[in-house]
């Protein structure tokens, strides 16, 4: 496999692309696992969705 | 279940959960099919090898549209139906969109030197998209900037409506202007015009990015969920707090 006398353009094209995925995949991974710490964090400490009804 | 039923957040997300682990998987499997037939893939006669780049280019660019294709429909549902979920899947698709039309300039940029002489022409194909991923970003700072999520939510589904008058421009620009780049030589009337040992591998590599995009989409809108769900509870911390203060 060649990619003749313009393989820099190929691969320069390639290595972006790889690299903006990569990152949008890192984001989603790590987004993910951020919140899910945070809800982890809040509900230690008792915190949930519901409002505590006024007694 | 009901389709009805994914429009509860907690339904949809334990979908997601249930979903997402197949669509990684199918995700990987076509791109290294894909992947595997561009690389094989024959030389152009005009382009030479330079026609590998058109196996990311031309996803990235139906992607990039695709994208606001999707958030324009979430803006419908947002300002019309003031569904929360609708909203979600706006905000999640912006910078995935962004990031396809980012990757559609730069791969665009690379294989007009070789091909054109020029990495960048302002005539109307390209200024279009130009004006796509710009508009991406201005939907993105109204989402990320709005102080109160609803508000943002409106200003960026008014934006986004009106961002997809852009979407006809692009795909019609090099039939309406002389434009440097080529005409649609796959989605046309007259069929594609690109040999079968080129268009099948094409095809796959759209499939893969389609793919991709809605796995990322799937797993940013669980985080959007996520995320809202960490605000109402830090909100309701907070009055909590301030209860037991007073």
């Amino acid at each position: 496999m060649s990619f003749g006398p313009h393989a820099d353009f190929i691969v320069a094209a390639y290595a972006v692309t790889a690299f903006v995925v990569a990152g949008l995949i890192a984001w989603v991974v790590l987004d993910y696992a951020a919140q899910r710490r945070i809800i982890g964090d809040l509900e230690e400490r008792g915190v949930t969705r519901r409002a505590r009804r006024k007694e | 279940m009901p389709v009805i039923d994914l429009a509860n957040p907690t339904r949809f997300l334990a979908l997601v959960n249930r979903v997402l682990p197949w669509l990684v998987a199918v995700t990987a499997l076509v791109f290294a099919i894909g992947l595997y037939r561009a690389m094989h893939a024959p030389d152009d006669y005009q382009q030479g090898a330079t026609v590998k780049i058109m196996f990311l280019h031309v996803p990235a660019a139906w992607l990039g549209m695709m994208g606001w294709v999707v958030m324009s429909a979430a803006a419908l549902g947002t300002l019309v139906w003031r569904h929360p979920l609708a909203d979600v899947a706006g905000k999640a698709a912006a910078p995935i969109g962004a990031a396809f039309t980012f990757i559609c300039l730069v791969t665009g940029a690379l294989w007009g030197r070789p091909t054109w002489g020029t990495y960048w022409v302002w005539d109307a194909r390209l200024t279009s998209v130009l004006i796509l991923f710009l508009l991406y970003l201005g939907v993105m700072a109204l989402y990320w900037t709005a102080e109160e999520p609803g508000r943002g939510a409106r200003a960026a589904a008014i934006l986004t409506l009106v961002g997809a008058v852009n979407i006809p421009i692009i795909k019609f620009s090099v039939d309406w202007w002389n434009t440097l780049h080529q005409p649609a030589s796959i989605v046309r009337l007259g069929g594609a015009t690109i040999d079968a040992s080129i268009l099948v591998p094409l095809l796959i590599m759209a499939g893969a990015f389609t793919l991709l995009f809605f796995t990322l989409h799937l797993a940013a809108m669980r985080n959007e969920i996520l995320r809202r769900r960490v605000r109402t509870m830090q909100l309701l911390q907070a009055q909590t707090l301030s209860e037991a203060h007073t």
